[in-house]
């Protein structure tokens, strides 16, 4: 174990929440390193001595570990031993390390310590000035492909896992009183004052353990360490039934109406694949009641020259590393800082023995507990100065400090160096406002703490502790108790009694309003000043927006792309947006800020899927049927989630060849087709007939019991939208039949209109469709077959078109509908679905001397296109009416109720000539068959661009007419048969074709009489 | 994601049950043959898009498949009030008042 801890340089021998007797072996960039259990892979590389992680994104330099939590920039790692378990974007400062973890930096090519792109990124910095992507990438267009793959290597966000990830993800609905956000010294008080009230409580964090900001100090409450309060709070929530405590869980995403995100890391902390099915992440789907954000602060890194070396840190974050982690980052400390606070990294890193060169204060007489406890220890303090400039290349060798005037915008005296390898600075606090914006609050800013606290918002929110400027422990407790008491009051509990730990009371003097150290040279000219890291946004680039015009803090933001990174700008907005203020000559406020979106930080596509992927992505629907067609070798299509046979391949027939053998099998014997998707609406009421005549375009008054009629559905603009076969089953019982993919739209268009237009019919609609198995036999020999399966007379004397009858089907009562989507003699049998199966073998059993040939949905498109019928859907798209169908037929304008469609298809573009129709289309050569969706043109020899008459809709080769077969739409085409047409193709060829009535085969319609 | 108060379940549910159909109180012409080409143009397809108030056709499409109106501002999100197809909202935008 000494051995172990003499590789790691910068871990104490004693201290922190780490447990020195589980060491864990990791590999970070292909080598091997040791850290504890309880580290993070950020403490365990700084207690390796690993500088650098990742190289920035424009200019590729070197970059280094700055924070401890969720607002680290620079630390972002692809994590994951194999392929399937990569998971891109990890920041390491949250990651929780565990044995065998392989991390790799996505920054940097070839590797982040010999860096290519650093010696390009010399150049590709001058090339990368801001609004670099709007001033370059625009022009010429062409080159954009070749810039991108440039950007994206340089930029090396990490990347997606290659084979499919073997973890499961799950999703929990949640209910609760109250959801606290953030378990430090507010969220934990608030939770335990409303747990004792009984109240029904979710409180999440982040890290793997609760405490938030009282595990990283060395404050005590009621005289012991924080961390023993902690640890009973804890144990008191573990006790109550219903208090359900989520650690290693992020809220991620603030929505409507109370509604939150969660995403809690379930096995992800302790390997890169979930042992034994355990689920790997869970994403908790949370409707509070009330909810208490008590997220906390981050602290503002101050902007020098070169604040971007490894080395440079953030004061809190060099105080989390020792205390919790036990690791001290460096060797020799400076602290630059604008507050109080801050001074307590100083006293962390002296107390851990090493040496702290100087604290430099930007003010001229700081005096506070810290500062005195700073002072007894002999600590150099130099007050009313700054460090202006860091030295170093993959590492801080010193600093340059100056004294700064009053307003701590220019040097104002010589320049001193000090070594140093570690640079802490403090700028103050910034709220962890993110989650109360999501809501669409806007930040107000506070003069007092110098930061955005939470806006007005219409949630059920309160907040508490650090996020609203109450950053010392002792008000975050009592602001934790009080919002647990509002939110009680609300929920009408009864309120606790208020006991909390009592903290150390410190005495902090004012802090001053800095966030961008001058230099003696202009920003411009000034070693790089970096506001944020992840995009390399400097204040020089800043400066350079708003001199160009950006003065909105959107557009400096666009402008720069400050704040686009991973981080959404956690450490760098408000300095950056306090730099555009002073260059703008105004204040902060005036200046704005800019509003944080959901989620947080970022979320894996697994936990967003959950178990919604792969076999439960979606519904799928079969039919009764479905194994017969499985078996019988069909090949299926999906239709909207159904699985319908497409088409049934023989042996080693093509497509093609099957669609011969169906087509000619169904004309000239008979055919069946499983049409049990059809949509089916059983309508009831005794004004059912009503309502139909005024949702169908033609007319239904007279439609006898017994009878069958095809309807026409437009919208209120008389453009069609679906179709189908309605029944009359008695005199106020009708079912109607919709399209496969058209079912539930035509379900809801009724209601719509009958809830809210004429909630004066009565009528009843039940969608039938899965009741029903429908099989359609057609062809010559149909009524033959049928006749086997029924003592019913089924001749045409008794059954004559479009009537339908309800009979025994093999054994099995049935509805018989004498209709036909083919053109040949048709019977729909329609029976329970559950006997689907048997009624569609005993057809098989009696129909093998008919030849009986099953047929799918392609033999069906064929069959209907020869006899010139529609689908809709696809010889409709939302722009044609009835008359552009040449179905003036299905319109009858006589009918005393303005039927849905009939106005709009009277408006002046649908009755003016030259519209486009709806027309048959004949090849010239008819072996040739058009590609659905071809432009035709009159002149082929027109110029470019030529005019457009109109597309293919539906193309088939026909067997049965030895010859291709097309619809399609020609403008005028109704007027112009026998004029030809011609359609261009991609590939150079050009296809003649002359226009026609779309009824190729029994125009008389003699076939389906018989 | 909402959580909505469907008037004919009486019970709040989540949005992921329901649709939302539109602007409410669009009525159809009595009589449509009637109207002009403007005046059906109107009907169908112009639509508020106010800032604030407004009034909404919403469906309990995985639940009782009830239609029903919300009222609900478009800046907050907040539903101030739900009420059944033929009734009249209680709030209403101050313009409109």
């Amino acid at each position: 174990m000494t051995q172990d801890l003499s590789k790691q340089s910068n871990r104490l021998q004693e201290g922190g929440r780490i447990d020195r007797a589980k060491p864990l072996t990791f590999t970070y960039n292909g080598k091997q390193y040791k850290g504890f259990e309880g580290d993070t892979l950020a403490s365990a590389l700084l207690a390796n001595g690993v500088d650098i992680v990742g190289r920035s994104f424009k200019y590729s330099r070197p970059r280094g570990i700055v924070a401890a939590g969720a607002e680290e920039p620079n630390a972002i790692m692809q994590i994951g031993s194999t392929e399937a378990t990569q998971i891109p974007n990890v920041r390491a400062t949250q990651q929780s390390l565990y044995a065998g973890l392989v991390a790799s930096s996505t920054n940097g090519w070839p590797n982040v310590d010999m860096d290519l792109m650093g010696l390009v990124g010399k150049v590709g910095g001058k090339m990368m000035p801001p609004g670099f992507y709007y001033k370059t990438f625009m022009y010429p267009k062409s080159m954009w492909e070749t810039y991108e793959s440039y950007i994206r290597k340089a930029a090396g966000l990490g990347r997606a896992p290659k084979e499919n990830d073997p973890d499961i993800y799950d999703k929990m609905n949640q209910h609760c009183d109250l959801l606290i956000v953030g378990a430090g010294p507010a969220g934990l008080a608030a939770a335990l004052s409303a747990a004792r009230a009984g109240a029904r409580v979710i409180i999440a964090d982040e890290q793997s353990e609760f405490g938030g900001s009282l595990l990283s100090s060395k404050e005590t409450l009621n005289g012991k360490p924080a961390a023993e309060w902690v640890a009973e709070v804890v144990q008191e929530l573990s006790g109550c039934a219903d208090v359900l405590m989520l650690p290693n869980s992020q809220v991620n995403g603030y929505h409507d109406h109370n509604f939150l995100t969660i995403q809690q890391h379930c096995t992800d902390q302790f390997a890169d694949r979930a042992p034994n099915g355990q689920i790997a992440q869970r994403l908790h789907r949370v409707r509070a009641k009330w909810v208490i954000l008590a997220t906390g602060a981050h602290e503002r890194p101050l902007v020098y020259g070169n604040n971007d070396i490894p080395g440079c840190m953030v004061a809190n974050a060099v105080s989390t590393y020792i205390n919790r982690y036990g690791v001290v980052p460096g060797k020799d400390l400076v602290l630059m800082t604008s507050n109080d606070n801050a001074y307590r990294a100083a006293l962390d890193w002296h107390d851990a023995g090493r040496r702290v060169v100087a604290i430099v204060d930007s003010r001229k007489n700081p005096k506070g507990t810290f500062v005195e406890a700073a002072r007894e220890r002999g600590i150099s303090i130099l007050v009313g100065s700054g460090v202006i400039e860091a030295h170093g290349n993959k590492r801080v060798t010193g600093v340059s400090i100056a004294p700064l005037n009053e307003a701590g915008d220019a040097v104002v005296g010589p320049i001193v160096k000090m070594a140093a390898d570690t640079v802490a600075t403090s700028g103050g606090w910034s709220p962890v406002i993110h989650l109360s914006c999501h809501t669409g609050a806007r930040p107000v800013w506070n003069d007092d703490i110098l930061g955005f606290t939470p806006g007005k918002t219409y949630q059920k929110q309160l907040t508490a502790g650090a996020i609203n400027g109450a950053f010392s422990t002792a008000a975050a407790l009592s602001e934790g108790f009080s919002a647990a008491s509002d939110a009680l009051s609300h929920l009408g509990l009864a309120k606790p009694e208020r006991v909390l730990p009592e903290a150390e009371q410190i005495q902090e003097s004012k802090a001053m309003a800095l966030f961008h150290l001058p230099h003696t040279k202009p920003t411009s000219k000034a070693p790089k000043q970096f506001v944020d890291y992840q995009n390399d946004v400097t204040a020089a680039g800043i400066e350079l927006a708003c001199r160009e015009g950006f003065e909105s803090i959107e557009h400096v933001k666009r402008y720069t792309a400050m704040g686009f990174g991973t981080d959404q700008g956690k450490l760098g907005n408000i300095n950056g947006m306090a730099i555009a203020a002073k260059i703008l000559k105004q204040t902060i406020p005036q200046t704005g800020t800019t509003i944080f979106r959901p989620n947080y930080t970022p979320v894996t596509f697994g936990a967003i899927a959950g178990r919604d992927c792969g076999e439960l992505f979606d519904p799928k629907r079969y039919t009764a049927m479905h194994a017969w067609h499985v078996e019988r070798g069909a090949k299926f299509e999906d239709v909207g989630q159904w699985k319908r046979a497409w088409y049934y391949p023989k042996g080693n027939e093509t497509m093609q060849e099957a669609l011969n053998r169906e087509c000619l099998a169904t004309r000239e014997s008979v055919g069946i087709l499983d049409a049990s998707t059809l949509g089916k609406i059983d309508i009831q009421g005794k004004d059912a007939r009503e309502f139909l005549g005024r949702v169908y375009t033609n007319a239904w008054a007279k439609l006898p019991v017994g009878k069958c009629r095809y309807g026409l559905m437009c919208g209120e603009d008389g453009m069609v939208f679906d179709d189908g076969v309605t029944s009359c089953l008695a005199e106020n019982h009708f079912l109607m039949t919709t399209t496969t993919g058209g079912a539930a739209r035509v379900l809801s268009w009724l209601e719509i209109y009958h809830q809210t237009e004429w909630p004066e019919l009565e009528v009843y609609f039940t969608s039938v469709t899965d009741h029903w198995s429908t099989m359609t036999i057609s062809g010559p020999n149909s009524r033959k077959l049928l006749e086997k399966l029924t003592d019913y007379d089924v001749s045409k004397d008794n059954m004559a078109f479009m009537d339908w009858k309800s009979m025994t089907v093999a054994g099995v009562p049935a509805r018989v509908f004498r209709i036909s989507f083919t053109g040949e003699l048709s019977f729909e049998i329609n029976v329970q679905a559950n006997y689907g199966m048997h009624v569609w073998k005993a057809l098989f059993e009696q129909g093998e001397e008919f030849n009986l040939t099953p047929y799918g949905t392609e033999t069906m498109h064929i069959l209907r296109a020869e006899k010139g019928f529609i689908i809709a859907g696809q010889d409709t798209d939302g722009s044609v009416h009835p008359f552009d169908l040449g179905m003036s037929w299905a319109v009858s304008m006589q009918k005393p109720f303005s039927f849905i469609g009939k106005r709009g298809m009277q408006r002046e573009d649908c009755v003016r000539e030259n519209r486009k129709q709806l027309v048959g289309l004949k090849t010239i050569d008819p072996n040739v068959v058009l590609p659905e969706g071809a432009q035709g043109v009159f002149d082929p020899k027109a110029p470019i661009p030529m005019p457009m008459v109109g597309h293919v809709t539906s193309s088939y080769w026909s067997a049965n007419l030895n010859r291709s077969v097309a619809m399609g739409f020609v403008k005028g085409g109704l007027d112009k048969m026998g004029q030809k047409v011609f359609y261009p193709l991609a590939d150079g060829r050009v296809i003649e074709a002359e226009i026609c009535s779309p009824v190729f085969l029994d125009p008389k319609g003699e076939r389906q009489h018989v | 994601m909402f959580h909505i108060y469907c008037p004919h379940c009486c019970e709040y549910r989540e949005e992921e049950e329901f649709h939302v159909a539109g602007q409410a109180h669009i009525a159809r012409p009595l009589d449509p043959d009637a109207c002009t080409d403007k005046e059906w143009g109107e009907f169908m397809y112009f639509r508020a898009n106010p800032r604030g108030i407004h009034h909404e056709l919403w469906v309990h499409g995985a639940g009782c498949r009830k239609y029903f109106n919300v009222t609900r501002d478009t800046q907050t999100y907040e539903i101030k009030e739900v009420y059944k197809v033929g009734e009249k909202p209680s709030v209403v935008a101050d313009d409109v008042k």
